[in-house]
């Protein structure tokens, strides 16, 4: 399990692979990039986005993502698992995020994959403000269709 | 107490970190957020609407109910937005 929260931006190849190096149990591989979009839906507008700058709350956020990539651990089969997250000022096209899975079989790396992404949505302490032109810039509003992405994966008891 | 703001809650109060020292009849969150909307404008603002507010003692998400004592960490921001 590693969790890396950084300014600087990363290579998903290198990542990836470092993930399954030298475990010849790894049979799947399963990863999600997100990346910094040029359009942004509010209030079922699309408007222009020129940059975004991530906060977070230094402390809290690792331990966020630690603790979510350990429930993924204790639900799924998994060999290793990867969350890299940025921070800082981000124009469109660049990586904000990196969620890597390796599992014997590719059911258990997809469903971990996804999970942690929909559940760090949610859950890390991460918050957007996007530079809107002439100076500018709007804090982005949580949407309800993370919370019900991240419903999704709740547990039947 | 170490109080922290984050996002538009950092703007309206003009701070992002700050160190504090409620009465001790303060022994909750409602009670701090009452307290700490009497130190000014910007405390009142960003406090308005709680339902708009997520908050973390000692980093972990906490209530409005959740107890706080001398030495806490609490920190009050919107919800995230990140991923």
């Amino acid at each position: 399990m590693t969790v890396k929260v950084q300014r600087e931006d990363f290579d998903p190849g290198r990542e990836i692979e470092a993930l399954s190096a030298g475990n010849p149990k790894v049979g799947g591989v399963c990863s999600f990039v997100g990346l910094v979009r040029d359009m942004n839906d509010v209030a079922g507008q699309m408007s222009d986005v020129g940059a975004l700058t991530l906060e977070h709350y230094p402390g809290m956020t690792e331990r966020q993502l630690e603790e979510i990539e350990a429930e993924a651990h204790r639900r799924w089969p998994l060999e290793a698992s990867l969350i890299v997250h940025r921070y800082g000022r981000m124009t469109p096209g660049e990586r904000i995020v990196l969620v890597a899975t390796a599992s014997p079989h590719r059911e258990a790396a997809f469903e971990a994959c996804h999970f942690l992404i929909d559940w760090l949505k949610t859950k890390a302490p991460f918050w957007k403000v996007e530079e809107t032109g002439a100076g500018a810039e709007r804090w982005v509003e949580a949407r309800d269709s993370d919370d019900a992405a991240a419903a999704r994966w709740a547990e039947k008891g | 107490m170490k109080v922290l703001y984050f996002a538009w809650l950092r703007q309206k109060i003009g701070v992002g970190e700050e160190s504090v020292d409620p009465p001790a009849d303060v022994a909750d969150v409602r009670a701090l957020v009452a307290w700490l909307k009497e130190r000014g404008p910007g405390y009142e603002q960003a406090f308005q609407d709680l339902g708009a507010i997520k908050l973390a003692v000692n980093q972990e998400y906490a209530d409005l109910d959740h107890p706080v004592k001398r030495g806490d960490e609490v920190a009050f921001f919107p919800p995230v937005t990140g991923g």
